[in-house]
């Protein structure tokens, strides 16, 4: 069963297009990254999946209710991280955490109490005072002592330090082995290798490439490196290499992960010494989609400049 | 730098001009008065406007030397008058127009000159580092104390431009008496004390981390400045020389023209800003005086629902309004005895008979009730506008992603604007009331009083219920809901004066509640107006269950 199901979900702000047809699914029980540059419309869709806001067209189920329509029955069932979070200047972050976590139908008191001191939170302080990572812990522990079966977490992490990004992976582990359904919008593409099921990478407001990373890498090149006994010759000649580099007996080559099979057999007969493989990185695979965007901004700029 | 220099270490040179602490200072006043660029003149434009056509309004109220001098003898006998006016320059000679200027506007026109220098200051000073931005500001090459100086240069400059403003304004109003000596000392008085509160609020700028905090402290200042020397105006004990008030009253202009007291609140100011100066030093960029105190660990039950958290957002709010509004009320009740001393003014007994009273007093009483009533509707809008600021900071995001439904969380704002609206009513009522049957030595006073207080919850309803429509149908034009208020305002207190046609009078909620004591009782206006109340809050619920929540 999917939690969440997305189709043609369409949204503009005046004249500027955020979303523009997309389509997004999640299964109930995986973590599923939500990759895309600011601007790309993560926020706006998490927006309407909470029925904040309402799609312009397009169709969206949540927990297999409509976002829109059963909003407060589906929030019960769901905990929300924003991105930038705003908390009430004279309420402290515990009062915050527990009045968030009983809108939503309960909390565990003992969960919690966990997450204060794995957090490193102090929770008597009052709203106002708390730095940005501070604020953002206040609401990742509201959401995680909740009992909930979904949670809506927009770059939850952007304002923490290296140490609790290791806890929230921890907590993020913990909640996948309770079966809860986690969509984790990011653009730490080291938090999304190492937490995600499932990747959805957005632009301009559509979803550009959803699946497994094995099955992104599968459509993406390969990078190897080998030292061989004999110089290489001829691979440049086989289907699916590219960027070929041979240098002092070392050779380094691209190849698509159709054609990686044949190349490595050629490689073979020139007497292999060692030979080390690189699967693409997240980067590379975003890069792939938004290269050209980094080109068109790169003269676009150059010629504001004049 | 090329390879060449590259070992010759440069020694550390000094521009022309040189680096010091208040690098930047020019650049940040012209960004404040970019900033500024309507704020200001708006602020300069209302204060002016109100005082120069004060002499002219005054012409037409006390129009002869018989009524000048009642007026003299009502200020010189009653200790209450005293205490809401001035010292009394001038009231044993001739009390012209330029003395009653200078004794019954002054002191309080120049409470809105303080008001207009602390929001300033606090604006460009301790708002700027709370929301973070001074940070981004001095991390160019701005010096130390450009920020609070920038702050406190264009503030003084804007109290200059002021008070000239008004001297011009007055010297050219034509007023017999209202000569051009009086007015300048009149309007270096509005500067002088504009001067004494940027300072003021230079200094708790740097003692709170807070700009409401800030602006808070500074702006309680005024009130005790205000009530300092309406005690020492009536016990005439020189108490009033400890007020910034009293230093601008004592300026007597038109009357004596002293010039000395001004520039005692020039040394004050001069002083207030080098501790101001002294205080920053000792603090870091973001840092107060003043550590945070801590609260709760744990939210105590209540919290947890929707009613008990609206109810903690605006608990302080409610409380503080409770307070202020039973001294209003009290003080407003007891002035009720002055009254019959107005029983020869043609102009003050136009202006209450236009209620239709039996008595002065019960037409006193009346148009004292109906403005303490607006008043407490200005708690109304504050409170049913909670939700629009919620949505607008962003909170409203993170409490709507809960279970928390759209109707209940503005529904419970709404409860406590309307209820906690009626609470005040009850309040300033019984206070008046208190007032009122003491200073008249009649207790029925008491009982006919609260209940035509009571009476304006309909018209408090119907101004909160129109901030609701206009928050859930068209959220961007939220001021609104204060135009409404401000024709009420206009209408009662101008309605009769400018004798102004009924329909247009009729518009304001205000105008169909039964003016009692002066008039009867009658149940279906205030039936129509609680009907209109509730299907203006039904629309603006519908229209927010439509629309998007506004997000940054």
């Amino acid at each position: 069963m999917a939690a969440i199901s997305a189709s043609a979900l369409a949204k503009r702000f005046g004249r500027t297009v955020a979303l523009d047809g997309l389509d997004l699914r999640v299964e109930a029980g995986e973590v599923h990254g939500f990759l895309g540059p600011n601007g790309a419309g993560k926020t706006t869709t998490i927006r309407i999946l909470l029925g904040l806001l309402r799609a312009d067209a397009g169709q969206a189920t949540l927990l297999g209710g409509d976002p829109w329509g059963d909003a407060v029955a589906l929030h019960r069932r769901l905990a929300y991280v924003p991105g930038d979070v705003n908390l009430w200047p004279n309420l402290t972050g515990g009062e915050a955490i527990d009045l968030l976590a009983r809108l939503r139908g309960g909390l565990d008191k003992r969960r919690r109490a966990e997450l204060l001191q794995r957090f490193d939170l102090d929770p008597r302080k009052k709203g106002r005072t708390y730095s940005k990572g501070n604020r953002q812990k206040v609401a990742l522990i509201a959401a995680l002592a909740s009992d909930v079966e979904l949670l809506l977490l927009d770059e939850p992490t952007a304002g923490l330090d290296p140490l609790m990004e290791v806890v929230f992976q921890d907590f993020i582990a913990q909640a996948k082995a309770e079966g809860k359904t986690v969509l984790l919008s990011s653009h730490i593409l080291a938090q999304v290798e190492k937490l995600c099921d499932k990747v959805s990478i957005i632009r301009l407001g559509k979803v550009v490439q959803s699946g497994t990373l094995a099955q992104m890498r599968h459509l993406t090149s390969t990078t190897i490196e080998a030292d061989t006994a004999q110089p290489v010759t001829g691979l440049d000649a086989l289907p699916g290499v590219h960027d070929l580099q041979v240098h002092d007996g070392r050779v380094r080559f691209a190849v698509d992960g159709a054609h990686l099979d044949g190349a490595v057999r050629a490689l073979g007969r020139f007497g292999l010494r060692s030979l080390t493989s690189q699967p693409p990185t997240l980067e590379e695979l975003m890069l792939r989609h938004y290269g050209d965007e980094l080109h068109t901004n790169g003269t676009a700029a150059a010629a504001g400049s004049r | 730098m090329s390879t060449a220099t590259a070992t010759r270490t440069p020694a550390p040179t000094h521009r022309a001009g040189g680096d010091s602490t208040l690098t930047g200072t020019g650049t940040l006043i012209r960004f404040i008065l970019r900033r500024d660029r309507i704020r200001v003149p708006a602020w300069l434009a209302a204060i002016t406007l109100v005082q120069v056509t004060a002499p002219s309004t005054y012409e037409g109220l006390y129009p002869t030397e018989a009524d000048r001098l009642n007026q003299a003898s009502v200020i010189g006998e009653n200790p209450a008058m005293k205490a809401m006016t001035g010292p009394g320059h001038g009231i044993d000679g001739m009390y012209t127009y330029g003395a009653m200027m200078g004794n019954e506007y002054l002191g309080f026109m120049v409470i809105f000159v303080a008001l207009m220098s602390v929001l300033m200051v606090v604006r460009h000073t301790r708002a700027e580092e709370e929301a973070g931005r001074a940070e981004l500001v001095r991390a160019n090459a701005v010096g130390r104390h450009a920020p609070l100086t920038a702050a406190l240069v264009a503030t003084a400059g804007t109290n200059v431009v002021l008070g000239l403003l008004v001297a011009l304004g007055m010297g050219f109003s034509g007023v017999d008496s209202i000569d051009w000596a009086g007015s300048f000392v009149f309007g270096a008085a509005f500067t002088a004390v504009g001067l004494v509160f940027a300072g003021i609020a230079a200094v708790t700028a740097q003692v709170s981390q807070y700009s409401r905090a800030a602006a808070g402290m500074a702006g309680a200042l005024i009130g005790v400045a205000y009530g300092v020397r309406a005690i020492g105006d009536v016990s005439d004990n020189g108490l009033s020389w400890l007020s910034p008030i009293g230093w601008a009253q004592a300026s007597a202009p038109y009357v004596d023209n002293n010039w000395w007291p001004l520039a005692l609140a020039a040394a004050v100011t001069a002083a207030l800003a080098a501790a101001a100066y002294t205080l920053s030093n000792r603090r870091d960029v973001g840092a107060g005086l003043r550590a945070e105190r801590t609260g709760a660990a744990a939210a105590s039950p209540l919290l947890g629902t929707p009613a008990g958290f609206a109810w903690r957002l605006q608990r302080s709010s409610i409380i503080w309004w409770t307070i202020a509004m039973f001294i209003a009320g009290l003080a407003y009740g007891s002035a009720v005895d002055v009254m019959e001393d107005y029983a020869d003014n043609q102009t003050i007994q136009d202006m209450l008979d236009d209620i239709g009273g039996a008595t002065i007093t019960e037409s006193w009483l009346s148009m004292i009730i109906a403005i303490l009533a607006i008043v407490c509707t200005i708690f109304a809008i504050i409170a049913a506008l909670r939700p629009r600021r919620e949505e607008t900071s962003g909170r409203a995001e993170l409490a709507l992603s809960t279970g928390l439904s759209r109707t209940g969380w503005v529904g419970t704002h709404v409860a406590i604007a309307m209820l906690g609206g009626a609470a005040l009513l009850l309040v300033s009522g019984i206070g008046i009331g208190i007032g009122a049957a003491s200073a008249m030595a009649d207790a029925g006073f008491f009982w006919h009083v609260l209940g035509a207080t009571l009476a304006y919850a309909p018209a408090l309803w119907l101004t909160a219920g129109l901030t609701i429509t206009v928050f859930g149908l068209v959220p961007r034009a939220i001021g609104l809901a204060w135009a409404l208020l401000a024709y009420a305002i206009f209408v009662v207190y101008l309605g009769g004066l400018l004798q102004l046609p009924g329909w247009m009078q009729d518009l304001s909620p205000y105008t169909h509640i039964p003016r009692m004591p002066a008039a009867e009782f009658t149940a279906l206006p205030l039936i129509i107006l609680t009907v209109i109340a509730g299907g203006l809050v039904a629309a603006g619920l519908a229209g927010f269950r439509r629309r998007d929540l506004e997000a940054t």
